[in-house]
Protein backbone atom coordinates (compact mmCIF):
# COMPACT_ATOMS: atom_id res chain seq x y z
CA UNK A 1 0.00 0.00 0.00
CA UNK A 2 0.95 3.37 -0.78
CA UNK A 3 2.35 5.42 2.69
CA UNK A 4 -0.03 8.66 2.19
CA UNK A 5 2.97 10.79 3.61
CA UNK A 6 4.78 10.24 0.47
CA UNK A 7 1.14 11.61 -1.09
CA UNK A 8 2.15 14.88 -3.47
CA UNK A 9 -0.71 16.57 -1.98
CA UNK A 10 1.35 17.30 0.92
CA UNK A 11 2.86 20.47 0.53
CA UNK A 12 4.02 21.61 3.52
CA UNK A 13 5.99 19.95 6.58
CA UNK A 14 3.94 17.32 8.46
CA UNK A 15 6.08 18.05 11.93
CA UNK A 16 6.08 21.24 13.84
CA UNK A 17 9.27 22.58 13.86
CA UNK A 18 10.03 23.05 17.48
CA UNK A 19 9.21 19.10 17.58
CA UNK A 20 11.28 18.31 14.29
CA UNK A 21 14.54 20.12 16.16
CA UNK A 22 13.84 18.14 19.18
CA UNK A 23 16.68 15.34 19.18
CA UNK A 24 16.01 12.19 20.18
CA UNK A 25 16.59 10.74 23.99
CA UNK A 26 20.30 9.96 24.09
CA UNK A 27 19.32 6.53 25.41
CA UNK A 28 17.33 5.64 22.85
CA UNK A 29 19.96 4.79 20.73
CA UNK A 30 21.93 2.89 23.14
CA UNK A 31 19.14 1.25 24.26
CA UNK A 32 18.30 -0.25 20.46
CA UNK A 33 22.31 -1.49 20.60
CA UNK A 34 21.72 -3.62 23.66
CA UNK A 35 18.48 -4.71 22.65
CA UNK A 36 20.23 -6.70 19.88
CA UNK A 37 22.64 -8.39 22.00
CA UNK A 38 21.81 -11.23 24.85
CA UNK A 39 23.42 -11.73 28.16
CA UNK A 40 24.43 -8.28 28.87
CA UNK A 41 24.36 -7.13 32.59
CA UNK A 42 22.93 -3.98 32.59
CA UNK A 43 23.89 -0.92 34.47
CA UNK A 44 21.51 0.93 32.43
CA UNK A 45 18.33 1.06 33.56
CA UNK A 46 16.72 3.94 35.93
CA UNK A 47 14.10 2.26 38.04
CA UNK A 48 14.42 -0.10 40.76
CA UNK A 49 15.03 -3.50 40.71
CA UNK A 50 12.09 -4.57 43.34
CA UNK A 51 8.16 -6.05 42.01
CA UNK A 52 6.12 -3.15 44.02
CA UNK A 53 5.04 -4.80 47.47
CA UNK A 54 2.82 -7.51 47.52
CA UNK A 55 0.35 -5.21 49.91
CA UNK A 56 0.00 -2.56 47.09
CA UNK A 57 -0.19 -4.36 44.12
CA UNK A 58 -3.27 -6.55 46.20
CA UNK A 59 -4.60 -3.48 47.28
CA UNK A 60 -4.67 -2.59 42.96
CA UNK A 61 -6.23 -5.72 42.37
CA UNK A 62 -9.03 -5.19 45.22
CA UNK A 63 -9.93 -1.89 43.52
CA UNK A 64 -10.39 -3.46 40.32
CA UNK A 65 -11.94 -6.54 42.11
CA UNK A 66 -14.20 -4.04 43.35
CA UNK A 67 -15.14 -2.79 40.01
CA UNK A 68 -13.73 0.50 40.85
CA UNK A 69 -13.10 1.00 36.63
CA UNK A 70 -14.52 4.95 36.14
CA UNK A 71 -12.94 8.32 36.37
CA UNK A 72 -11.72 10.24 39.17
CA UNK A 73 -12.13 13.61 39.75
CA UNK A 74 -9.59 15.74 37.76
CA UNK A 75 -7.32 16.61 41.00
CA UNK A 76 -6.94 12.87 41.53
CA UNK A 77 -9.33 11.02 44.96
CA UNK A 78 -9.35 13.18 47.56
CA UNK A 79 -8.60 10.23 49.79
CA UNK A 80 -5.34 10.08 47.89
CA UNK A 81 -4.73 13.77 47.75
CA UNK A 82 -5.22 13.67 51.38
CA UNK A 83 -2.92 11.14 51.87
CA UNK A 84 0.01 13.06 49.84
CA UNK A 85 -0.81 16.63 51.71
CA UNK A 86 -0.17 14.60 55.01
CA UNK A 87 3.27 12.75 53.66
CA UNK A 88 4.19 15.82 52.27
CA UNK A 89 4.04 18.12 55.50
CA UNK A 90 5.51 14.84 57.84
CA UNK A 91 8.16 14.78 55.54
CA UNK A 92 9.21 17.34 53.66
CA UNK A 93 7.78 19.99 56.26
CA UNK A 94 5.58 21.85 53.62
CA UNK A 95 1.45 22.34 54.49
CA UNK A 96 -0.69 22.11 51.03
CA UNK A 97 -4.32 21.85 51.17
CA UNK A 98 -5.48 18.89 49.41
CA UNK A 99 -8.48 20.73 48.30
CA UNK A 100 -6.92 22.85 45.86
CA UNK A 101 -3.16 22.44 46.11
CA UNK A 102 -2.57 19.03 45.10
CA UNK A 103 -2.99 16.99 41.81
CA UNK A 104 -2.30 13.95 41.02
CA UNK A 105 -0.46 13.27 37.90
CA UNK A 106 0.68 10.45 35.49
CA UNK A 107 3.74 10.30 37.37
CA UNK A 108 6.16 13.20 37.29
CA UNK A 109 6.88 13.28 33.97
CA UNK A 110 3.40 14.56 33.34
CA UNK A 111 3.24 16.54 36.43
CA UNK A 112 6.44 18.23 34.55
CA UNK A 113 4.90 18.93 31.26
CA UNK A 114 1.56 19.90 32.67
CA UNK A 115 3.75 22.81 34.96
CA UNK A 116 5.81 23.91 31.89
CA UNK A 117 2.91 24.47 29.63
CA UNK A 118 1.01 26.29 32.86
CA UNK A 119 4.14 28.72 33.64
CA UNK A 120 5.85 29.60 30.25
CA UNK A 121 5.16 32.30 27.83
CA UNK A 122 6.84 31.69 24.51
CA UNK A 123 11.00 32.48 24.91
CA UNK A 124 10.73 32.15 28.81
CA UNK A 125 13.86 30.92 29.91
CA UNK A 126 14.24 27.37 32.25
CA UNK A 127 17.24 27.20 34.01
CA UNK A 128 18.00 23.46 35.37
CA UNK A 129 20.96 22.10 36.61
CA UNK A 130 23.20 19.45 33.96
CA UNK A 131 24.09 17.11 33.86
CA UNK A 132 20.03 16.05 34.22
CA UNK A 133 17.54 13.64 33.76
CA UNK A 134 17.40 13.38 29.84
CA UNK A 135 13.37 14.84 29.85
CA UNK A 136 14.33 18.23 31.07
CA UNK A 137 15.37 19.85 28.15
CA UNK A 138 12.74 18.68 26.00
CA UNK A 139 9.72 19.37 28.26
CA UNK A 140 11.01 23.11 28.05
CA UNK A 141 11.38 23.02 24.28
CA UNK A 142 8.08 21.46 23.75
CA UNK A 143 6.71 24.27 26.01
CA UNK A 144 7.88 26.62 23.74
CA UNK A 145 10.43 27.01 26.38
CA UNK A 146 14.17 28.19 26.20
CA UNK A 147 16.53 26.01 28.42
CA UNK A 148 19.37 26.79 30.21
CA UNK A 149 21.76 24.28 31.60
CA UNK A 150 23.67 25.51 34.83
CA UNK A 151 26.28 22.91 34.46
CA UNK A 152 27.58 21.12 37.83
CA UNK A 153 30.45 19.44 38.55
CA UNK A 154 32.49 16.66 40.67
CA UNK A 155 34.33 19.03 42.56
CA UNK A 156 31.36 20.43 44.40
CA UNK A 157 30.01 16.80 43.99
CA UNK A 158 27.59 17.86 41.55
CA UNK A 159 25.63 19.92 43.65
CA UNK A 160 24.40 23.57 42.59
CA UNK A 161 26.38 26.08 42.94
CA UNK A 162 24.90 29.23 43.68
CA UNK A 163 27.67 31.29 42.47
CA UNK A 164 26.81 29.41 38.79
CA UNK A 165 23.27 29.45 38.85
CA UNK A 166 23.67 33.66 39.23
CA UNK A 167 25.58 34.03 36.01
CA UNK A 168 22.69 32.04 34.22
CA UNK A 169 19.90 34.93 35.29
CA UNK A 170 18.57 37.37 32.33
CA UNK A 171 15.51 39.64 32.02
CA UNK A 172 14.10 36.28 30.58
CA UNK A 173 14.35 33.94 33.46
CA UNK A 174 11.22 32.72 34.66
CA UNK A 175 11.51 28.89 35.99
CA UNK A 176 14.35 27.02 37.98
CA UNK A 177 14.23 22.96 37.69
CA UNK A 178 16.00 21.04 40.44
CA UNK A 179 16.25 17.68 41.28
CA UNK A 180 17.68 16.44 44.29
CA UNK A 181 18.81 13.75 45.09
CA UNK A 182 20.05 13.67 41.30
CA UNK A 183 19.50 11.82 38.10
CA UNK A 184 22.09 10.86 36.94
CA UNK A 185 24.83 11.84 39.67
CA UNK A 186 23.31 10.92 43.24
CA UNK A 187 24.07 14.74 44.07
CA UNK A 188 22.41 16.53 47.12
CA UNK A 189 22.10 20.18 48.17
CA UNK A 190 23.09 21.10 51.63
CA UNK A 191 21.09 23.45 53.62
CA UNK A 192 23.46 26.32 53.97
CA UNK A 193 23.82 25.91 49.66
CA UNK A 194 19.77 25.79 49.16
CA UNK A 195 19.11 28.84 51.02
CA UNK A 196 21.31 30.59 48.83
CA UNK A 197 19.96 29.23 46.26
CA UNK A 198 16.36 30.10 47.37
CA UNK A 199 17.50 33.51 47.88
CA UNK A 200 18.66 34.10 44.08
CA UNK A 201 15.12 32.75 43.28
CA UNK A 202 13.79 35.26 45.41
CA UNK A 203 14.95 38.09 44.52
CA UNK A 204 15.32 37.61 40.80
CA UNK A 205 11.38 36.51 41.03
CA UNK A 206 12.00 32.98 39.80
CA UNK A 207 9.42 29.88 39.98
CA UNK A 208 10.86 26.91 41.75
CA UNK A 209 9.86 23.55 40.18
CA UNK A 210 11.96 20.67 42.43
CA UNK A 211 11.39 17.43 41.05
CA UNK A 212 11.91 15.35 44.30
CA UNK A 213 11.15 11.85 43.12
CA UNK A 214 14.51 10.24 44.65
CA UNK A 215 13.96 12.16 48.26
CA UNK A 216 13.39 9.08 50.67
CA UNK A 217 16.25 7.38 48.81
CA UNK A 218 18.83 8.90 50.85
CA UNK A 219 21.57 7.32 52.63
CA UNK A 220 23.38 9.93 54.49
CA UNK A 221 22.13 13.60 56.08
CA UNK A 222 18.88 15.20 56.14
CA UNK A 223 16.86 15.82 52.65
CA UNK A 224 15.59 19.42 52.31
CA UNK A 225 12.73 20.55 50.43
CA UNK A 226 12.97 24.09 49.04
CA UNK A 227 10.14 24.05 49.22
CA UNK A 228 10.02 23.94 52.60
CA UNK A 229 12.23 27.53 53.26
CA UNK A 230 11.30 30.38 54.54
CA UNK A 231 9.43 32.76 51.21
CA UNK A 232 9.72 29.68 48.81
CA UNK A 233 5.55 27.75 49.17
CA UNK A 234 4.19 30.74 47.37
CA UNK A 235 6.78 30.61 44.53
CA UNK A 236 7.40 26.91 44.50
CA UNK A 237 5.95 23.45 42.65
CA UNK A 238 6.66 20.63 44.43
CA UNK A 239 6.55 17.29 42.34
CA UNK A 240 6.94 13.83 43.42
CA UNK A 241 5.25 9.99 42.92
CA UNK A 242 5.73 6.94 43.89
CA UNK A 243 7.69 5.28 40.76
CA UNK A 244 11.23 5.21 42.75
CA UNK A 245 10.44 4.51 46.57
CA UNK A 246 7.88 2.57 46.04
CA UNK A 247 9.22 1.00 43.01
CA UNK A 248 6.27 1.71 41.08
CA UNK A 249 7.28 2.86 37.88
CA UNK A 250 4.50 1.13 35.59
CA UNK A 251 1.89 2.09 37.76
CA UNK A 252 2.74 5.70 36.25
CA UNK A 253 1.45 7.98 39.02
CA UNK A 254 2.86 10.85 40.66
CA UNK A 255 1.75 14.45 42.19
CA UNK A 256 2.54 18.17 41.99
CA UNK A 257 1.78 20.41 45.51
CA UNK A 258 2.14 24.14 44.99
CA UNK A 259 0.19 27.66 45.34
CA UNK A 260 -3.55 27.23 44.68
CA UNK A 261 -3.14 29.94 41.47
CA UNK A 262 -0.26 27.57 39.71
CA UNK A 263 -2.33 24.15 40.40
CA UNK A 264 -5.08 25.75 39.25
CA UNK A 265 -3.58 26.33 35.68
CA UNK A 266 -2.09 23.04 36.07
CA UNK A 267 -5.34 21.41 36.42
CA UNK A 268 -6.48 23.49 33.35
CA UNK A 269 -3.96 21.62 31.49
CA UNK A 270 -4.62 18.29 33.09
CA UNK A 271 -7.91 18.25 33.02
CA UNK A 272 -8.04 19.05 28.70
CA UNK A 273 -5.40 17.04 27.71
CA UNK A 274 -5.33 13.83 30.77
CA UNK A 275 -8.64 13.71 32.51
CA UNK A 276 -7.09 11.93 35.48
CA UNK A 277 -4.45 9.33 36.27
CA UNK A 278 -5.22 5.87 36.46
CA UNK A 279 -7.66 5.11 39.35
CA UNK A 280 -6.35 1.77 40.16
CA UNK A 281 -2.75 3.12 40.13
CA UNK A 282 -4.28 5.83 42.38
CA UNK A 283 -5.92 3.64 45.06
CA UNK A 284 -2.64 1.76 44.81
CA UNK A 285 -0.73 5.16 45.67
CA UNK A 286 -2.61 5.54 48.76
CA UNK A 287 -1.90 1.88 50.45
CA UNK A 288 1.64 2.61 49.59
CA UNK A 289 1.31 6.11 51.48
CA UNK A 290 -0.82 4.51 54.46
CA UNK A 291 1.21 0.84 54.23
CA UNK A 292 4.39 1.02 52.47
CA UNK A 293 6.63 2.37 54.63
CA UNK A 294 8.51 -0.71 55.57
CA UNK A 295 9.00 -2.14 52.23
CA UNK A 296 10.14 1.31 51.41
CA UNK A 297 12.71 1.21 54.23
CA UNK A 298 13.94 -2.70 53.49
CA UNK A 299 14.25 -1.77 49.89
CA UNK A 300 16.69 1.43 50.63
CA UNK A 301 18.82 -0.41 53.18
CA UNK A 302 19.55 -2.60 50.18
CA UNK A 303 20.35 0.02 47.66
CA UNK A 304 22.64 1.62 50.66
CA UNK A 305 24.33 -2.10 49.89
CA UNK A 306 24.57 -2.11 47.15
CA UNK A 307 25.68 1.77 46.50
CA UNK A 308 28.72 1.30 48.98
CA UNK A 309 29.59 -2.42 47.06
CA UNK A 310 29.22 -0.56 43.71
CA UNK A 311 31.48 2.68 44.42
CA UNK A 312 33.81 0.67 46.21
CA UNK A 313 34.37 -1.44 43.62
CA UNK A 314 34.81 1.25 41.01
CA UNK A 315 37.99 2.98 43.06
CA UNK A 316 39.52 -0.28 43.92
CA UNK A 317 39.55 -0.64 39.57
CA UNK A 318 41.11 3.04 39.22
CA UNK A 319 37.44 4.31 38.18
CA UNK A 320 36.87 7.42 40.44
CA UNK A 321 33.78 7.57 41.89
CA UNK A 322 32.04 9.88 44.24
CA UNK A 323 29.60 8.14 47.32
CA UNK A 324 26.46 9.57 46.19
CA UNK A 325 24.15 10.37 49.07
CA UNK A 326 20.93 9.64 47.25
CA UNK A 327 19.06 7.95 44.58
CA UNK A 328 20.47 4.78 42.91
CA UNK A 329 22.83 5.69 40.47
CA UNK A 330 26.52 6.01 40.61
CA UNK A 331 28.79 8.69 38.23
CA UNK A 332 32.47 7.00 38.17
CA UNK A 333 34.90 8.98 35.82
CA UNK A 334 36.13 7.32 32.83
CA UNK A 335 38.42 9.90 31.94
CA UNK A 336 41.77 7.69 33.38
CA UNK A 337 41.04 5.72 30.40
CA UNK A 338 41.33 8.35 27.72
CA UNK A 339 38.11 6.92 25.73
CA UNK A 340 34.99 9.77 25.72
CA UNK A 341 32.03 8.12 27.37
CA UNK A 342 30.47 6.84 24.42
CA UNK A 343 33.47 5.40 22.87
CA UNK A 344 33.70 3.78 26.59
CA UNK A 345 29.93 2.72 26.83
CA UNK A 346 30.15 1.03 23.14
CA UNK A 347 33.77 -0.48 23.77
CA UNK A 348 32.76 -1.77 27.06
CA UNK A 349 29.21 -3.70 25.75
CA UNK A 350 30.97 -4.89 22.70
CA UNK A 351 33.93 -6.39 24.39
CA UNK A 352 32.47 -7.07 28.01
CA UNK A 353 28.72 -7.09 27.66
CA UNK A 354 28.13 -4.36 30.48
CA UNK A 355 25.64 -1.89 29.55
CA UNK A 356 26.18 1.63 31.03
CA UNK A 357 24.78 5.12 30.22
CA UNK A 358 27.36 7.48 28.89
CA UNK A 359 27.19 10.70 30.58
CA UNK A 360 26.79 13.06 27.90
CA UNK A 361 23.03 11.35 27.68
CA UNK A 362 22.40 13.39 30.53
CA UNK A 363 24.11 16.53 29.09
CA UNK A 364 27.43 17.81 27.60
CA UNK A 365 29.03 18.32 31.30
CA UNK A 366 28.60 14.64 31.63
CA UNK A 367 31.47 13.88 29.03
CA UNK A 368 34.15 11.72 31.04
CA UNK A 369 31.81 10.33 33.29
CA UNK A 370 28.83 7.13 32.93
CA UNK A 371 25.76 6.30 34.43
CA UNK A 372 25.83 3.14 36.89
CA UNK A 373 22.82 2.04 38.31
CA UNK A 374 22.89 -0.39 41.45
CA UNK A 375 19.30 -1.37 41.59
CA UNK A 376 21.10 -4.60 40.10
CA UNK A 377 21.21 -7.86 41.81
CA UNK A 378 24.80 -8.13 43.99
CA UNK A 379 25.86 -10.66 42.19
CA UNK A 380 25.63 -8.94 38.83
CA UNK A 381 27.26 -5.80 40.10
CA UNK A 382 30.10 -7.79 41.06
CA UNK A 383 30.25 -9.37 38.24
CA UNK A 384 30.37 -6.37 36.30
CA UNK A 385 32.83 -4.79 38.02
CA UNK A 386 35.36 -7.47 37.33
CA UNK A 387 33.71 -7.26 33.59
CA UNK A 388 34.62 -3.36 33.74
CA UNK A 389 38.46 -3.93 35.50
CA UNK A 390 39.22 -6.42 32.72
CA UNK A 391 37.62 -4.16 30.03
CA UNK A 392 40.19 -1.30 31.50
CA UNK A 393 43.09 -3.08 32.31
CA UNK A 394 42.80 -4.29 28.14
CA UNK A 395 43.16 -0.16 26.81
CA UNK A 396 45.82 -0.53 28.65
CA UNK A 397 48.19 -3.07 26.88
CA UNK B 1 24.93 -3.90 65.31
CA UNK B 2 27.13 -6.01 63.51
CA UNK B 3 25.66 -9.66 64.35
CA UNK B 4 22.64 -8.52 63.49
CA UNK B 5 23.73 -7.55 59.80
CA UNK B 6 25.39 -11.33 59.70
CA UNK B 7 22.02 -12.46 60.74
CA UNK B 8 20.23 -10.57 58.32
CA UNK B 9 22.75 -11.43 55.54
CA UNK B 10 23.05 -15.66 56.50
CA UNK B 11 19.20 -15.58 56.69
CA UNK B 12 18.81 -13.76 52.87
CA UNK B 13 21.84 -16.47 51.73
CA UNK B 14 23.36 -18.90 54.30
CA UNK B 15 26.01 -19.56 51.63
CA UNK B 16 26.86 -16.11 50.75
CA UNK B 17 30.63 -15.64 50.56
CA UNK B 18 32.95 -14.27 53.34
CA UNK B 19 34.05 -12.09 50.99
CA UNK B 20 30.39 -11.11 49.49
CA UNK B 21 29.28 -10.79 53.07
CA UNK B 22 32.49 -8.68 54.16
CA UNK B 23 31.48 -6.18 51.37
CA UNK B 24 27.88 -5.66 52.52
CA UNK B 25 28.05 -5.56 56.23
CA UNK B 26 30.87 -2.81 55.64
CA UNK B 27 33.98 -5.27 57.45
CA UNK B 28 36.48 -6.92 57.05
CA UNK B 29 36.52 -10.64 55.95
CA UNK B 30 38.27 -12.09 59.26
CA UNK B 31 35.49 -9.43 61.02
CA UNK B 32 33.08 -11.28 59.16
CA UNK B 33 34.40 -14.50 60.16
CA UNK B 34 34.24 -13.98 63.67
CA UNK B 35 30.68 -12.89 64.12
CA UNK B 36 30.00 -16.19 62.40
CA UNK B 37 32.07 -17.68 64.31
CA UNK B 38 30.77 -16.56 67.86
CA UNK B 39 27.01 -16.59 67.01
CA UNK B 40 27.79 -20.01 66.30
CA UNK B 41 29.68 -20.97 69.07
CA UNK B 42 27.29 -18.87 71.49
CA UNK B 43 24.52 -20.96 69.89
CA UNK B 44 22.26 -18.36 68.35
CA UNK B 45 23.12 -20.23 65.08
CA UNK B 46 22.36 -23.79 65.38
CA UNK B 47 22.45 -24.91 62.22
CA UNK B 48 21.99 -24.10 58.22
CA UNK B 49 19.83 -26.39 56.02
CA UNK B 50 18.08 -25.74 52.12
CA UNK B 51 14.72 -24.36 51.66
CA UNK B 52 13.72 -27.50 49.66
CA UNK B 53 10.45 -28.08 47.27
CA UNK B 54 10.31 -31.86 47.45
CA UNK B 55 7.61 -31.92 45.06
CA UNK B 56 10.56 -31.06 42.27
CA UNK B 57 13.15 -33.47 43.96
CA UNK B 58 9.80 -36.54 43.40
CA UNK B 59 10.38 -37.22 47.30
CA UNK B 60 7.44 -39.31 48.53
CA UNK B 61 8.54 -38.17 52.24
CA UNK B 62 5.29 -37.79 54.87
CA UNK B 63 5.02 -34.41 57.17
CA UNK B 64 2.30 -33.91 59.33
CA UNK B 65 1.37 -31.05 61.72
CA UNK B 66 0.74 -32.45 65.35
CA UNK B 67 -1.30 -30.60 67.83
CA UNK B 68 -0.80 -32.10 71.09
CA UNK B 69 -2.73 -31.46 74.45
CA UNK B 70 -0.86 -32.23 77.14
CA UNK B 71 -0.96 -31.98 81.28
CA UNK B 72 1.31 -30.30 82.31
CA UNK B 73 3.61 -31.47 84.98
CA UNK B 74 4.08 -30.46 88.48
CA UNK B 75 7.31 -28.37 88.66
CA UNK B 76 8.57 -29.38 85.51
CA UNK B 77 5.59 -27.72 83.45
CA UNK B 78 5.61 -28.55 79.50
CA UNK B 79 9.18 -28.46 79.31
CA UNK B 80 9.54 -31.95 80.84
CA UNK B 81 6.74 -33.39 78.17
CA UNK B 82 8.35 -31.60 75.12
CA UNK B 83 11.66 -32.22 76.06
CA UNK B 84 11.12 -35.97 75.59
CA UNK B 85 8.87 -35.23 72.71
CA UNK B 86 11.53 -33.53 70.73
CA UNK B 87 14.39 -36.69 71.25
CA UNK B 88 12.50 -38.75 68.78
CA UNK B 89 14.50 -37.80 65.50
CA UNK B 90 10.92 -38.17 63.87
CA UNK B 91 9.56 -34.95 65.53
CA UNK B 92 11.61 -32.47 62.99
CA UNK B 93 10.14 -28.80 65.09
CA UNK B 94 8.15 -28.80 67.83
CA UNK B 95 6.96 -25.44 69.37
CA UNK B 96 4.79 -24.38 72.48
CA UNK B 97 1.60 -22.64 71.65
CA UNK B 98 -1.16 -20.72 73.53
CA UNK B 99 -5.07 -21.97 72.15
CA UNK B 100 -6.89 -24.60 72.30
CA UNK B 101 -4.05 -27.02 72.31
CA UNK B 102 -0.75 -26.85 73.91
CA UNK B 103 2.25 -28.21 71.85
CA UNK B 104 2.79 -28.07 67.63
CA UNK B 105 4.84 -30.13 65.90
CA UNK B 106 6.08 -31.39 62.88
CA UNK B 107 6.33 -35.20 62.05
CA UNK B 108 8.05 -36.94 58.91
CA UNK B 109 7.86 -40.20 57.86
CA UNK B 110 8.58 -42.23 55.22
CA UNK B 111 5.05 -43.20 54.52
CA UNK B 112 1.36 -42.02 55.96
CA UNK B 113 1.80 -45.46 58.06
CA UNK B 114 5.35 -44.95 59.40
CA UNK B 115 3.77 -41.24 60.39
CA UNK B 116 0.41 -43.09 61.90
CA UNK B 117 2.24 -45.33 63.77
CA UNK B 118 4.42 -43.01 65.60
CA UNK B 119 1.88 -40.85 66.54
CA UNK B 120 -0.19 -44.52 68.28
CA UNK B 121 2.55 -46.14 69.27
CA UNK B 122 4.91 -43.50 70.63
CA UNK B 123 3.35 -39.97 71.11
CA UNK B 124 -0.01 -40.69 72.44
CA UNK B 125 1.30 -42.82 75.11
CA UNK B 126 3.90 -40.51 76.44
CA UNK B 127 2.58 -39.82 80.38
CA UNK B 128 1.21 -36.22 80.04
CA UNK B 129 -0.02 -36.40 76.41
CA UNK B 130 -4.58 -35.96 76.60
CA UNK B 131 -4.86 -36.17 72.62
CA UNK B 132 -3.36 -35.45 69.92
CA UNK B 133 -4.83 -34.17 65.87
CA UNK B 134 -2.81 -34.96 63.20
CA UNK B 135 -3.12 -33.04 59.75
CA UNK B 136 -1.03 -34.36 57.00
CA UNK B 137 0.43 -31.69 54.98
CA UNK B 138 -0.58 -31.64 51.12
CA UNK B 139 1.26 -29.50 49.49
CA UNK B 140 3.53 -26.56 50.74
CA UNK B 141 3.49 -22.97 48.87
CA UNK B 142 5.54 -20.64 51.47
CA UNK B 143 8.46 -21.85 53.89
CA UNK B 144 11.05 -19.40 55.34
CA UNK B 145 9.90 -16.39 53.33
CA UNK B 146 10.66 -18.41 49.85
CA UNK B 147 7.01 -18.76 47.75
CA UNK B 148 7.41 -22.54 46.05
CA UNK B 149 5.74 -21.42 42.76
CA UNK B 150 8.21 -19.95 39.49
CA UNK B 151 6.69 -16.96 38.61
CA UNK B 152 6.99 -16.29 34.31
CA UNK B 153 9.89 -14.30 33.83
CA UNK B 154 9.36 -10.90 34.08
CA UNK B 155 11.71 -8.93 31.84
CA UNK B 156 12.44 -5.30 32.49
CA UNK B 157 13.55 -2.52 29.88
CA UNK B 158 17.96 -3.23 29.83
CA UNK B 159 18.25 0.47 29.32
CA UNK B 160 15.82 3.14 30.78
CA UNK B 161 16.05 7.13 31.77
Amino acid sequence: MKNINDSKSVRRPLVADHIKSLPKSGIRAFFDLVNTMDDVISLGVGEPDFTTPWTIRETGIFSLEKGHTSYTSNLGTIALRREVCRYVRQNYNVEYSPENECIITIGVSEALDIAMRALLNPGDEVIYTEPCFVSYPAEVRMAHGVPVPVETYVDDAFALDPARLREKITPRSRVLLLNFPCNPTGAVMSREKLLEVAEIAIENDLVVITDEIYSELLYEGEHVSIASLPGMRERTIFLHGFSKAFAMTGWRVGYACGPHEIIDAMMKVHQYAIMCASTTSQEAALEALRNGEKSMLEMRESYRERRNLMVSGFNRIGLDCLLPKGAFYTFPSIRSTGLSSTEFAEKLLKAERVAVVPGPAFGACGEGFVRCCYASSVEDILEAIERIDRFVKSLKK
Amino acid sequence: MKEEKILQLLNENARMSLAEMALRAEMAENEAEAAIQSLEKSGVIRGYKPILNEAELGENKVKALIEVRVTPRREGGFDQVAQRIARYPEVTDLFLVSGSFDLLLTVEGNSLNEVASFVSAKLSTIEGVLSTSTAFLLKKYKESGRIMQNDEEYKRLKICP
